[in-house]
């Protein structure tokens, strides 16, 4: 067991998570975003919109994330077209490729789960509302919303992890996130044991601050319907 | 088209090889996860509180740090453990590891962590007066767990266990990093030596999707199979 190379390389560890934590961060938000607008339309009554968001989350779910990576990354880049446009300064940076990746990725199960939470919503509180006379916007925004924030936490939460774990697949395309630069420093030294253990301490912190942040959330505003 | 010709010309017959492979690595490293699961899940269901921590330590640890970091420990610390333990018995020389060993070890450490909590799951559901009746009524040990509790367990655990799976064949497409050929590599290669990675790529999306479809298929059908009588 080497504890100087531990020792040594846990500031260089520390430093890539922060590129881990931006992209976890930037694709939570975005994804967020992106998995209620598939959430809504899923909840369309028109059948092609229905079919086209079940399509986007059942492509996005039956794919590994490394092919959806791969595809935006060095895929997308092929299109001739695409290179004219101004959306290249954006696909030809491998750091907004992931994020690109990452947020559809995450998009995906999150309107997933959205979708659940705003079905198991009782009838009975949107019939309330209406028969108070509320506008079916506010009841979307200040009925349904707050409740499927609810009732979706403990699923979100296990999201958020499984998405701290997928942005490990950034070091494939160049980034150095936390694992880029775990797996650097293992091929350069040949002591993967202590590196893991270092690295894997990092996650393991961080996935254990989200299940302790979540856990409060759902406490503080856990709600039994 | 004419990319996925079989053949000299084409990389349709690499590709179903390498699907096949996929196919191989995903199917033993779920076999490897069902040995971990079972050695796991009684420490985990055990009152000894040293032997419940190191039940809990193994699916908490793995299930926290991402697969790729498993991949790179096994990958990188595989031979060299072996050649560790040669080295105790004499044995000097170089020895260096099957890529699909170590692909489906790794593989396979994830996916019984998964199970792990699976098999959990699936035991403390089933009613207590199950284990007090098979008890009082005498069976032995073998009647016991395979009769009474397997067949009870199976039904409650093969809905979670298809995820598990769908998980564990996604996660095959990791191990594409230490060179073995499965979909992933065969597109990477592919696209390098065509340089039409939007091609190759979507290509191994849809073979994905049409492997997760299709056991997504049978594997409905096993639920079926054993929830009959509920």
């Amino acid at each position: 067991m080497d504890i100087e190379l531990m020792i040594n390389s846990f500031p260089k560890l520390l430093n890539a998570t922060l590129i881990t934590l931006k992209l976890l961060s930037v694709s939570l938000i975005l994804g967020l975003f992106i998995g209620l607008g598939f959430a809504i339309l899923r909840m369309n009554n028109n059948k092609l919109i229905n079919k086209f968001a079940y399509g986007y989350s059942y492509i996005f779910r039956g794919t590994p994330l490394l092919v959806q990576i791969f595809i935006i990354y060095f895929g997308l880049g092929q299109i001739e077209y695409l290179r004219t446009t101004f959306l290249w300064v954006v696909l030809k940076e491998p750091y907004w490729c992931a994020i690109i990746a990452f947020s559809l990725n995450t998009g995906a199960y999150t309107s997933e789960i959205l979708r659940s939470a705003f079905q198991t919503i009782k009838p009975g509180y949107l019939e309330a509302g209406r028969s108070l006379g509320i506008s079916s916007k506010i009841i979307f925004t200040k009925i349904q919303i707050p409740i499927a924030i609810k009732q979706s936490l403990p699923a979100y939460g296990n999201e958020i992890i499984l998405m701290l774990k997928g942005t490990s697949l950034a070091s494939t395309v160049t980034l150095m996130d936390l694992t880029g630069v775990a797996k650097y420093i293992i091929s350069t030294t040949f002591k993967p044991v202590e590196v893991f253990i270092v690295a894997g301490g990092i996650y393991l912190f961080m996935t254990f601050i989200i299940h302790n942040v979540i856990k409060f959330l759902e406490k503080k505003y856990g709600f039994q319907t | 088209m004419e990319l996925l010709y079989f053949g000299d010309k084409g990389w349709g017959d690499e590709l179903f090889f390498a699907t096949l492979m996929t196919i191989a690595v995903s199917i033993t490293a779920m076999i490897i996860g069902f040995i971990f699961a079972a050695l796991f899940t009684p420490l985990k269901l055990s009152n000894n509180k040293f032997l419940n921590s190191i039940g809990n330590a193994y699916t908490t640890v793995i299930r926290g740090v991402p697969e790729l970091l498993v991949i790179y420990l096994f990958f990188f610390g595989g031979s060299g453990a072996i050649m560790f333990v040669a080295s105790i018995f004499g044995y000097n020389d170089y020895i260096e590891i099957n890529a699909f060993l170590t692909g489906s070890f790794s593989i396979g450490i994830i996916s019984g962590a998964y199970s792990t909590e699976v098999f959990r799951g699936a035991l403390q559901s089933i009613d207590k007066g199950q284990f007090e009746a098979a008890k009082v009524l005498g069976f032995n040990k073998y009647i016991y767990f395979f009769k009474i509790i397997l067949p009870q367990m199976l039904r409650l655990a093969i809905p979670n266990l298809s995820n598990v799976w769908q998980i564990t064949l996604k996660d095959t497409s990791l191990i594409s990093v230490t060179g073995l050929v499965e979909i992933m590599r065969q597109s990477y290669i592919a696209a390098g030596s065509t340089r039409d990675p939007l091609f190759f790529y979507s290509f191994a999306a849809v073979l994905y999707l049409m492997l997760t479809f299709l056991s997504m298929q049978l594997l409905n059908r096993l639920e079926i199979k054993y929830s009959k009588g509920y």
